[in-house]
């Protein structure tokens, strides 16, 4: 009944092959736990691996500590023991290699949508015209073109998650973090989101590590999930869902192996609710 | 065969001016005005009734008005006022949003600080101008403290509700991307801050209105106090009331004129 069991065995979809190793993972958390002041275990030794070039989800139940998991990885809070290894190294807190998108966008409403996507590289020190230029492009590879004088409070919900992600790709991070980053734009915007983000994993060349509450979401588009239990969090399953994702975005949500791996997650998923 | 055409758009001609009439009616300047008009309408009725010897209708007043302009009274006398509120105003912001922020950014220093700023914003601290005068004399520094005791409170006490309400996910994204605790600052803290410690100048600057009035008032007749005290004291009622008005004025235009500035240079966004 283990569904990882079931569907690893199954040749990769078409990523170009690492030549004569195992892909390395760029991420790799090693016994994380976390307890809040108070004595709430959020985490409760989890050890995970991150594969290079692939979107990893994070999936679990409301409350699970999926997004406590992602922010100390990100570096933004420090966990209670246990080791995040980014590329080979410990981290302790943010770096340069990893990029946030956040949940509710924190998009600085004083400032114009390019100032906000070169706000990375307005950080780092990069020149006015030049962090321009890269935020130029990001605008336009993430289709906001013509938007970059407009402030945040002049756009869609969907559109200033878009200015998020530019804002994430511009610093050109390895690894790129998102929280939750659909919950808060409608249905439709959403399942645009996530064809774009499956465009993105494979032309980037970069990692992403996703955390979502959504089933379908997460099968949709991960390259591989870890299930999370509830609260002392661990990880109950990793599942790697062998979707063949060329041609028509729509027939995924047909598609068989698409169903079965959504139907294998409720089950393991549906005992923690009662 | 024109005329049949015509006829479907003919009510809506015929409506036309109504609707302008009422679209003029429920603009908001018409509206402002009107609310204007009617507070001035009833001053005036109330000065005919007459609801008191002492209190004069709103065209007498105008009148007293013009006569202290015309005289340069109301000018001197506002010289003499700014005096005071310009300088107590300025170090009451100055000293007021650093101390603010300082308090929004340190815990240690807000919890030194926070309980006086409290306790003067909720006492009635004309009640503390006696000590300052026995404290000051009767001169400028008195009038100025009293300015500063009164705008500085609500300065300090927004600056740090402000600073303290910095979105959390700005403060984390700023991190996330690497920034210093002085980009921190300077880039995400204050510019999210601006629009609450402006919102706490407007208040200190009716604040500071009220203080440089009551201490002309209270402390030694100058300025407009002295205006307002002297043609009380030889009755001349629309003369006294031409300065109240004309301070009133003053103030309003003044809080107007510092939203302005705040939105031309602190907040690209809100522009128009």
């Amino acid at each position: 009944m283990n569904p990882s069991a079931a569907m690893a065995s199954q040749p990769n979809r078409d990523l170009p092959p690492l030549p004569g190793r195992a892909p390395q993972p760029i991420v790799e958390v090693r016994s994380i736990s976390k307890t809040y002041a108070g004595g709430i275990e959020a985490l409760s030794g989890i050890s995970l691996e991150f594969p290079e070039g692939r979107l990893t989800t994070l999936l679990g139940p409301s409350g699970c500590g999926k997004t406590t998991l992602l922010k100390i990885i990100a570096g933004l809070i420090p966990a209670t023991g246990g080791q995040v290894l980014v590329d080979g190294r410990e981290v302790t807190g943010p770096g340069p290699e990893r990029a946030f998108v956040f949940q509710d966008f924190a998009l600085m409403p004083w400032a114009s949508v390019i100032r906000n996507v070169a706000f990375g590289l307005e950080l780092r020190g990069v020149a006015h015209s030049e962090r321009e230029a890269i935020a130029e492009r990001h605008i336009a590879r993430v289709g906001l073109k013509g938007f970059e004088r407009k402030y945040p409070h002049e756009l869609s919900g969907g559109m200033r998650q878009r200015v998020g992600l530019a804002r994430a790709l511009a610093v050109d991070a390895k690894v790129v973090l998102m929280d939750e980053p659909f919950s808060a734009v409608d249905e439709q915007t959403r399942r645009k989101f996530q064809e774009e983000l499956l465009e993105l994993v494979a032309n980037e060349g970069k990692s992403f590590i996703f955390v979502t509450h959504s089933i379908e979401e997460a099968v949709y588009v991960s390259d591989r999930i870890a299930l999370l239990s509830r609260r002392p969090s661990r990880v109950s399953a990793i599942i790697e869902p062998q979707i063949q994702r060329g041609g028509d975005p729509e027939k995924i949500r047909r598609d068989s192996a698409y169903l079965d791996v959504v139907e294998a997650i409720w089950q393991q998923l549906r005992h923690y609710l009662d | 065969m024109q005329i049949s055409e015509l006829a479907p758009a003919l009510p809506a001609l015929r409506e036309a001016p109504a609707r302008r009439w009422r679209d003029l009616l429920i603009h908001p300047l018409v509206l402002r005005l009107l609310s204007f008009a009617a507070v001035l309408a009833l001053w005036e009725y109330a000065g005919r009734i007459p609801l008191s010897p002492a209190f004069p209708t709103f065209l007498e007043t105008l009148g007293g008005l013009g006569a202290i302009m015309a005289d340069g009274t109301l000018f001197k006398a506002f010289l003499i006022t700014l005096h005071p509120l310009v300088i107590g105003l300025t170090a009451s912001i100055l000293c007021g949003i650093a101390l603010g922020v300082l308090m929004g950014l340190h815990e240690p220093s807000e919890w030194l600080f926070a309980p006086i700023f409290v306790i003067a914003q909720a006492a009635p601290l004309a009640a503390l101008i006696p000590i300052l005068t026995f404290a000051y004399g009767i001169g400028l520094t008195a009038k100025v403290m009293t300015v500063c005791i009164m705008a500085m409170p609500v300065i300090v006490l927004n600056t740090l509700g402000a600073v303290r309400n910095t979105p959390k996910s700005l403060l984390e994204m700023g991190s996330s991307f690497l920034a210093t605790r002085s980009q921190s600052i300077r880039l995400i803290i204050l510019p999210a801050a601006s629009p609450m410690i402006f919102a706490g100048l407007r208040l200190g600057c009716a604040a500071a209105f009220i203080g440089v009035i009551l201490a002309e008032l209270l402390i030694t007749p100058t300025g407009i106090g002295d205006v307002i005290s002297y043609n009380q004291s030889v009755a001349d009622y629309p003369k006294m009331y031409a300065a109240i008005l004309s301070i009133i004025v003053f103030s309003v235009l003044f809080i107007e004129l510092l939203e302005r500035i705040e939105v031309t240079l602190f907040r690209p966004e809100a522009r128009p």
